[in-house]
């Protein structure tokens, strides 16, 4: 018999799985974010843009999917934070309905708004996608303004629904970290499938910047929140209060998560330090898997081991957590049947990946009558 | 459910959530037939070898990128609306609702998108072959994405397979399969893929027949019309056998929509078929709602009993009957509803104040009530009924659902009429010379995606004033947020999306008249 709890253990996993997932996809919007200023010429932004084309419709599912998957396993989190957050989503999803338009329109005849409307489309995806992103996930940490009646509606405590949490200096952190991540997986991702001399110099050059300014905020991030207080929920009463070095706590008492945590970094580290010292082009095959490990774990040190993965700083006992946030055990279960497919799914997305990825995309192939954008 | 409900929140939240779907809505249904258009155009390719249905499928397939890409930036909204801007709804159902969501991002839209890059990268990287079945996975992905949000809508219509849990004040789904094999979700499914399948032909059936008329690419157009002509007509023909199904379903499962699309206020056995009429208001009224009389009509004597019912002498009852109730057919009037809904409500309210102050005695009775079949089935059934404050509010627009239903059905039988003249002169080998043909079918463009838009009009406002039928009206599911925010983002996904559909029509237009590359 598998009980409720360990199926809202098995959907935390899956829901962070699905969002650590889209995080490293995310290289679409990090590389989208540089294309007003890494190629030098028009053709040169075509390869990035081609490049990047042929894997958006992977992060945007990923998006969706990770979106429903957390409506049917942790509805309360769906209705809260959307349905108060409202403005933080919107502005994400806002940019997400303007990049799905922009690759297929941008170099069509006929388009009236011209290319550079969708090319700043583009940009503007992905440069607010990311660090929006970054600063919803940031929430789950630090906070968020609501509360929530017996019959669990929710009320939203400030009248910017959801826009403060910009005003936090940890939020900010983190959604600057997401998106000069994404730019990092960005450039690795240029490097390994385009085949351009000049434009991989210029990639490398800016793989330095972008990596420390990662590091910078997102060793702010990681070090804030090991001396944080967090939110902790006793497992028996559901009672949440706040608990001094509750995240570093999590990290002890979890220690395999520890390890995978540190062994995320590390990757995205040694992907970016083989490249840029060692003039690799393959940094994306440890850096990507780094940025799975690294944000997987960091959902599961906000989810697991009796913590609130969305607290309420205005409300502490509203806060949620995977118990009282989760569906019914029969829909868990009922889902966990469906989930058994993602492998599948994920089976065929590697081999669909790999026949299209095969050779290096290049000045020719944009030149033949191919498909492109 | 909220204490006070701002009705500009829900004027505006209804209004956004009828743009955003509207608009996905012109672009899904040709997303899902243009991709089987596709799959059957390739298929003639891998069998036959000829370089012209290579070119044929490729220009379409062109078209078709336009639309998808325009489709999913639509969707994506959606999906996020319920819970944006009804929050309240998003739990109150989310145990049985999101399932299908999240089921649709795992099983169909990954699929779709993956496929989708081999099916317009893959020509000259893979196989003949697998190109191929590329391409047929494209088109099932599709239809399962239509099938599992169909779901979630006819679950709407008629929530099944769920219980109400006074615990965490929300309904939680206890039979899966009832959930999918809802008559309703079935019903829903068949008709509208079918309905995508016929517009998607006309679209082909009209472009080619402006080819023709142009003189241009007359290979192109002739094939074209060939699989589409066939394809729509047997589409148009399950378009109709399903629509029939549906319109049986609702006198059923939602018996209020049936007789306000039928414009039927007072009933009667022997009852006709209104084929068409055209609606005013009478003197007489339903509390403080006028009923409404019909100025002129076209009606098949008897038809209506005899499909609903099955015999001539049926009594189809009107919304007189179900307002007041009618004892002799066992209709239950609204009054009563909304005093079983009240017992029901106040039962709940018991309940979650007997948790507040703990007492483990009234909690556990209160309980057993709850699990109880003949309160499950006598009351909660109308719980969304407390909140109805006159019984005429229960009634939708009877005009959109009359209108909006009978053109839709109208359009139906004329696109038959068009697949099987289309059909007809190709094989005569007229089609080149009878220009007027090439004019109806190239003008009919429009028609479809009318009647579609039309289909779920009926379907949507016809539900009103329910959120979910007869738990929920719609002001009880909405978010908690200023409307002001909401008329903000109302505006600007209004620019937005006609922006985007501004600039895909003239793209569109840009490709159809640049024509295939050869
Ligand atoms: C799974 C659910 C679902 C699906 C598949 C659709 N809708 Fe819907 N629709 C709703 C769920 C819904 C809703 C959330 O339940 C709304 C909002 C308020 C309401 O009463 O129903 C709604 C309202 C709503 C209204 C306003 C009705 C009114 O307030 O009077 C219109 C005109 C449409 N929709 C049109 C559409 C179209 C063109 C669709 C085709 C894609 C569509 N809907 C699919
Ligand atoms: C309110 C209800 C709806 C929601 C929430 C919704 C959601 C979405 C989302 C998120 C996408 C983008 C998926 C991607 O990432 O590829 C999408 C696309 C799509 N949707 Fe919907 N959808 C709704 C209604 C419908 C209906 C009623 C149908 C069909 C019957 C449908 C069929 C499709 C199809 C075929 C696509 C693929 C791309 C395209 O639109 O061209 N959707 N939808
Ligand atoms: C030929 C006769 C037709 C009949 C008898 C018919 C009947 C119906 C009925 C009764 C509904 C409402 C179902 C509900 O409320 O649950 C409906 C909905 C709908 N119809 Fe039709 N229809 C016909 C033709 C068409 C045509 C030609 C199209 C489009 C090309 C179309 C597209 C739709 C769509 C998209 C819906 C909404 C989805 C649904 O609820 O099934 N229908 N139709």
């Amino acid at each position: 018999m598998i009980s409720h709890l360990l199926l809202q253990q098995y959907w935390w996993i899956i829901v962070s799985l699905l969002a650590s997932l889209l995080v490293f996809l995310m290289f679409v919007q990090g590389g989208q974010s540089l294309i007003f200023t890494l190629p030098q010429k028009e053709f040169q932004k075509t390869l990035i843009v081609n490049a990047m084309g042929r894997k958006w419709e992977f992060t945007f599912t990923t998006l969706v999917t990770f979106g429903g998957a957390f409506f049917a396993s942790f509805p309360l989190f769906y209705s809260t934070s959307f349905g108060g957050a409202y403005w933080v989503w919107i502005a994400i999803l806002f940019s997400f309905t303007i990049q799905a338009v922009a690759y297929e329109f941008r170099s069509k005849p006929g388009n009236i708004f011209g290319k550079k409307t969708f090319d700043i489309f583009l940009f503007l995806n992905g440069s607010l996608g990311p660090f929006l992103i970054g600063i919803a996930v940031a929430t789950f940490f630090t906070g968020a303004m609501f509360s929530l009646n017996l019959q669990h509606q929710v009320k939203w405590a400030t009248r910017w629904y959801g826009l403060e949490a910009l005003f936090n200096i940890r939020n900010l952190a983190l959604g600057f970290a997401v998106l000069f991540l994404a730019r990092v997986n960005g450039l690795l991702y240029i490097i390994n499938t385009i085949d351009d001399e000049s434009l991989l110099t210029r990639s490398v050059k800016r793989l330095i910047i972008n990596s420390v300014l990662f590091l910078v905020f997102f060793l702010f991030f990681v070090v804030t929140l090991l001396i944080s207080k967090g939110f902790a929920a006793d497992p028996l009463t559901g009672i949440v209060t706040t608990e001094q070095f509750k995240y570093l706590h999590n990290f002890l008492a979890m220690p395999i998560v520890s390890i995978m945590f540190l062994t995320g970094v590390l990757n995205v580290l040694f992907g970016i330090g083989v490249t840029i010292f060692k003039g690799s082009s393959r940094g994306i095959w440890f850096a990507g898997p780094g940025t799975i490990l690294t944000v997987f774990t960091l959902f599961l040190i906000a989810g697991f081991n009796g913590t609130s993965f969305y607290p309420s700083l205005y409300d502490l006992q509203s806060s949620l957590t995977i118990i009282n946030a989760s569906s019914s055990l029969f829909t868990l279960k009922t889902m966990m049947y469906v989930s058994f497919i993602l492998p599948i799914v994920i089976a065929y997305i590697w081999y669909a990946w790999r026949a299209i990825n095969n050779t290096k995309i290049t000045e020719e192939e944009m030149k033949s009558d191919g498909h492109k954008y | 459910m909220i204490d006070n409900i701002d009705l500009t929140l829900v004027g505006w939240s209804r209004a956004q959530f009828a743009l955003t779907a509207i608009y996905h809505w012109l672009f899904v249904p040709l997303t899902l037939g243009l991709s089987f258009i596709l799959a059957i155009m390739e298929t003639i390719y891998f069998r036959t070898g000829k370089e012209e249905w290579k070119m044929i499928t490729r220009f379409w397939m062109t078209l078709f990128g336009i639309n998808f890409a325009i489709g999913i930036a639509t969707g994506i909204i959606l999906e996020f609306e319920f819970g944006a801007n009804w929050s309240n709804y998003s739990w109150f159902v989310g145990d049985i609702f999101g399932a299908p969501l999240a089921v649709e991002g795992i099983l169909a839209f990954f699929l779709e998108s993956t496929f989708v890059a081999v099916m317009f990268f893959g020509w000259n990287k893979v196989s003949r072959k697998f190109h191929l079945i590329s391409t047929w996975l494209v088109a099932i992905g599709a239809s399962l994405s239509a099938l599992w949000i169909l779901v979630a809508n006819a679950w709407m219509q008629n929530p099944v397979g769920m219980a109400f849990n006074p615990e965490t004040a929300r309904n939680e789904m206890v039979s899966f399969w009832a959930v999918l094999f809802n008559q309703v979700a079935v019903d829903k499914f068949l008709h509208t893929i079918s309905s995508g399948f016929l517009l998607a032909s006309m679209f082909v059936l009209s472009i080619s027949s402006w080819f023709l008329l142009k003189k241009r690419e007359a290979l192109l157009a002739k094939n074209s019309i060939l699989v589409a002509g066939i394809f729509g007509l047997m589409s148009s023909l399950m378009v109709a056998y399903t629509g029939d199904q549906s319109a049986r379903t609702v006198s059923r499962v939602q018996p209020v929509k049936f007789a306000a699309m039928e414009a039927l206020f007072e009933g009667k056995s022997n009852a006709g078929l209104t084929a068409f009429g055209i609606l005013k208001n009478s003197d007489k009224m339903i509390g403080e709602k006028n009923q409404k009389e019909f100025v002129v009509k076209i009606e098949i004597p008897g038809l209506l009993s005899v499909l609903t019912a099955g015999d001539r002498d049926a009594y189809v009852p009107g919304l007189v009957d179900h307002i007041s109730g009618n004892a002799k057919i066992g209709i239950m009037s609204v009054q009563e509803k909304m005093q079983r809904g009240g017992v029901a409500r106040n039962t709940l309210t018991d309940y979650l104040n007997a948790k507040k102050l703990n007492v483990t005695e009234q909690i556990e009775n209160i309980k057993n009530v709850f699990i109880s079949k003949d309160f499950q089935e006598n009351y909660f059934k109308y719980f969304g009924y407390s909140s109805i404050k006159n019984p005429e509010e229960v009634i939708p627009s009877v005009p959109t659902s009359f209108y909006s239903f009978h053109l839709m059905v109208i359009l139906g039988f004329l696109f038959i009429i068009i697949f099987v003249l289309a059909i007809n002169q190709l094989f005569q080998g007229t089609i080149e010379k009878d220009r007027w043909f090439l004019w109806i079918a190239f003008l009919s463009l429009p028609l479809p995606i009318l009647a579609s838009e039309l289909g779920w009009i009926l379907t949507e406002v016809g539900r009103q004033p329910w959120i979910i039928q007869n738990l929920m009206p719609v002001s009880g599911g909405v978010s908690n947020i200023s409307s002001g925010s909401v008329i903000t983002t109302f505006i600007l996904f209004a620019v937005l999306f006609t922006v985007l559909l501004i600039s895909e029509i003239s793209i569109m237009v840009k490709q159809i008249k640049t024509g295939p590359k050869h």
